[in-house]
């Protein structure tokens, strides 16, 4: 639609705007330090129906500043509106749909696995494979800290459950943007 | 010096020149810095009239309206006020009492945690943990309150911090919120796109909604409007935006709408929607709602646009600020006018075949239709209408032909019944000068009787004409309509006798239930000084139409 001409306007041509992505969204929200901002985020997304995948919040180098890193599934939930409406909380001050080509994103996990002497090596040798690290251990169970991308916690986590997984946790992803290489 | 004071002297510094409240424990300080305040308090008799009260106020004179409560159950009154002013953006501040910070999370008498209740229905809210923050509060309040989309900010101040002494200077510019940066001008690339899908649009429409008000752009609009022969319609919170009856308005939209209206909707190829938001009381059926049409949507809330109904255009921004940029471009297209000879006639096909019409009696009966009509004729349309919930609003915006801006105050998102008489008291406080007429209903009046109190006590003249049917008359057209008649609990039953009721509250009193006397009850409620309720007996069972029925399309209008 170039300016020019009025003629050069069909309105058959318009398109809307928005709609699903149809993918997974990483958000990265810089909001102010203060009691209750995450009370407003969690609060938004319960009243207007859309469901967080995954969450983690901690300090940034500012400590008037905490980020909030947040996955939402953009097949189900139009991701122009998710941000719009987390843009209206004053508190928000910045947020970003985190590119997965020009971003970082990682995810610690701590798995307790059974390990009895018939698995034990197996175990092991899976704590290897994917540079994860043992934490603790016991007569019956290792206990394994696994970081990485989604999907590398997600295939540890499908190569040990048939051995018996007694706990997992997940911190959820936090992600930031890489830098130019010239920068 | 102390907070309370300080507090007293910010709203001053923000052009408070009248709040309303309830007193109560944890608010006492608030309220011995009221003693020497040097703006007004209205003391009302229900909290949630002191919200209602605020946003009359607020819509009448486009000032921020105020209203104070204390902790506990004086703040969850307030609620419903909040939730009403979030719905219909009213710029309003509400100031809550807290109870001592050292008994916060106690569950301490009169605690409740109203910064937690009050979360999805503000703007934005704040809760003081030091007596030092309170001017700067303020200051930020009022200016989220009153820009970008308008809406209620609330401040909760716990008892012992408004004692304390504090260093207080006025506080003046723009607060600092970095997260809070509303965009007004509107995208000038964007703005030209929409003047061109107007110049080739053949059958357009402009769907304007109570944003045009609040941006104070109804002047905006009409240029326009005049800048070619577009049709207008508005939404019911939108009604005064565009000046009726005129010879490009449309009538209101939506459930209760138009069908001239609604069908343009239906068959139009291109809806500018200007600070309207799409509401399912305008779209009937989302799926087939304006089929064939593309669109332009203009909001200064980006989260409005696409929400319900994905924009072709979408233009963030200020109306007041966008629409002469829209109109200038347009006009600069030298558009051919004559390409919308065709659509016009098919317009005023749908205004001739199908105008807003009712069946009077032959008899003394007053139809609430010509009740509408008297009171406009009464009234000389030049009055601020308030009203409560149902029918009678519907028929007020058929009937009174709104011909200017906050002139109509009601309350659309929420629907709020028992909006009407508080806030007509606050228009009336904000506008003393203005005839100021609450149409009320009956099942909605009675929520709120209480405040006759305070237009007693605190000498608001305002005129409350009560088209009173016995009913909760809109449920009872849709148990008519759409539940097998199967009426439950919507007779109200022996009523109370309203003039008598009237006049226990110092009010003057007028029975009205023949037609031939309804001209001059009413002149005499206007003309008669101090507060007037003239309870006018209506017919009991009339229905409103037209309408659309719940979850149907716009061309299945019914009645």
């Amino acid at each position: 639609m170039a300016d020019g001409t009025k003629d050069l306007l069909n309105l058959d041509e318009l398109r809307a705007e928005g709609g699903l992505t149809g993918r997974r969204h990483l958000l990265s929200l810089l909001v102010e330090n203060r009691p209750g901002v995450l009370a407003r985020i969690a609060g938004l997304f319960s009243r207007r129906g859309f469901n967080i995948d995954t969450l983690a919040v901690g300090p940034t180098e500012d400590p008037d500043i905490s980020r909030v890193t947040l996955t939402v599934d953009g097949a189900v939930h139009p991701i122009d509106q998710v941000t719009k409406q987390l843009h209206k909380l004053v508190n928000v001050i910045k947020i970003r749909d985190m590119d997965p080509e020009t971003a970082v994103a990682r995810e610690m996990a701590l798995f307790r696995i059974n390990a009895a002497a018939d698995n034990r090596a197996e175990i092991i040798e899976f704590t290897q494979i994917f540079r994860a690290h043992i934490v603790d251990v016991s007569r019956r169970s290792i206990t394994v800290e696994v970081t990485g991308t989604t999907e590398k916690i997600d295939s540890f986590e499908r190569m040990v459950r048939p051995h018996g997984l007694i706990e997992m946790a997940r911190t959820g992803e936090v992600a930031i943007a890489r830098a130019r290489p010239e920068s | 010096m102390r907070a309370a004071d300080a507090l007293c002297e910010a709203l001053k510094a923000e052009g408070v020149k009248h709040v309303f409240g309830i007193p109560g424990g944890a608010s006492l300080p608030l309220y011995d810095a009221l003693y020497d305040a040097d703006f007004e308090h209205v003391q009302v008799r229900h909290e949630q009239a002191a919200g209602h009260a605020a946003e009359g106020y607020a819509k009448a004179s486009g000032n921020v309206g105020v209203a104070f409560a204390t902790s506990g159950p004086g703040a969850t009154n307030l609620i419903t006020a909040i939730a009403d002013a979030h719905m219909d953006s009213v710029p309003t501040v509400f100031i809550t009492g807290q109870v001592r910070t050292d008994l916060i999370g106690t569950d301490g008498f009169q605690e409740a945690d109203v910064t937690g209740i009050t979360m999805p229905v503000v703007k934005h809210s704040f809760l003081v943990t030091d007596a030092a923050q309170i001017p700067d509060y303020i200051h930020k309040a009022f200016h989220i309150a009153k820009t970008g989309r308008p809406g209620p900010v609330l401040i909760d101040i716990p008892q012992d911090l408004s004692r304390m002494e504090i260093d207080y200077e006025p506080i003046t510019g723009a607060p600092k919120l970095p997260g809070y940066q509303p965009n007004t001008e509107g995208n000038i690339k964007q703005i030209r796109i929409a003047a061109k899908a107007l110049a080739n649009a053949r059958r357009p429409v402009l769907y304007a909604g109570g944003g045009v008000i609040n941006a104070d752009a109804a002047e905006e609009l009409r240029e326009l409007a005049a800048s070619d022969r577009f049709p207008v319609t508005c939404t019911l919170m939108g009604l005064g935006a565009f000046p009726a009856p005129h010879e490009q308005w449309l009538g209101m939209l939506g459930m209760h709408g138009t069908r001239a209206a609604n069908y343009s909707m239906d068959e139009a190829d291109l809806i500018v929607a200007i600070g309207a938001r799409f509401d399912d009381r305008i779209t009937g059926k989302l799926s087939e709602f304006a089929p064939r049409a593309k669109f332009v949507h203009i909001d200064i809330d980006p989260a409005e646009i696409s929400k319900n109904v994905p924009a072709h255009i979408p233009i963030v921004g200020d109306v007041k600020k966008v629409l002469p940029k829209l109109t200038g471009e347009y006009r600069a297209l030298a558009a051919d006018a004559s390409r919308l000879d065709e659509w016009w006639r098919r317009i005023e096909g749908w205004r001739e075949q199908y105008p807003l019409h009712y069946e009077d009696t032959t008899d003394q009966e007053i139809k609430p239709q010509l009740m509408v009509e008297e009171m406009h004729r009464a009234t000389g349309g030049n009055a601020i209408i308030t009203s409560d919930v149902g029918q009678h609003q519907m028929w007020a915006a058929q009937y009174y032909d709104f011909s200017r801006p906050r002139q109509w105050l009601n309350s659309g998102g929420l629907g709020t019944m028992g909006f009407g008489l508080p806030a007509a008291l606050g228009a009336k406080v904000a506008m003393p000068d203005e005839q100021v007429v609450c149409l009320a209903g009956d099942g909605s009046l009675i929520m709120v009787c209480q405040e006759f109190a305070t237009a007693a006590a605190s000498e608001i003249d305002v005129k409350v004409f009560l088209m009173n049917n016995g009913h909760f008359g809109m449920v009872r057209q849709w148990q008519e309509l759409f539940w097998d008649e199967r009426y439950k609990s919507v007779e109200m039953g022996p009523s109370p006798d309203w003039v008598k009721l009237a006049e226990a509250f110092g009010w003057t009193g007028i029975l009205c239930d023949r037609k031939d006397d309804l001209a001059g009850a009413m002149k005499t409620a206007l003309e008669t000084p101090g507060p007037v309720l003239l309870d006018v007996r209506v017919t009991p069972n009339e229905n409103c139409y037209p309408m659309i029925p719940a979850g149907a399309a716009a061309r299945d209008m019914v009645g």
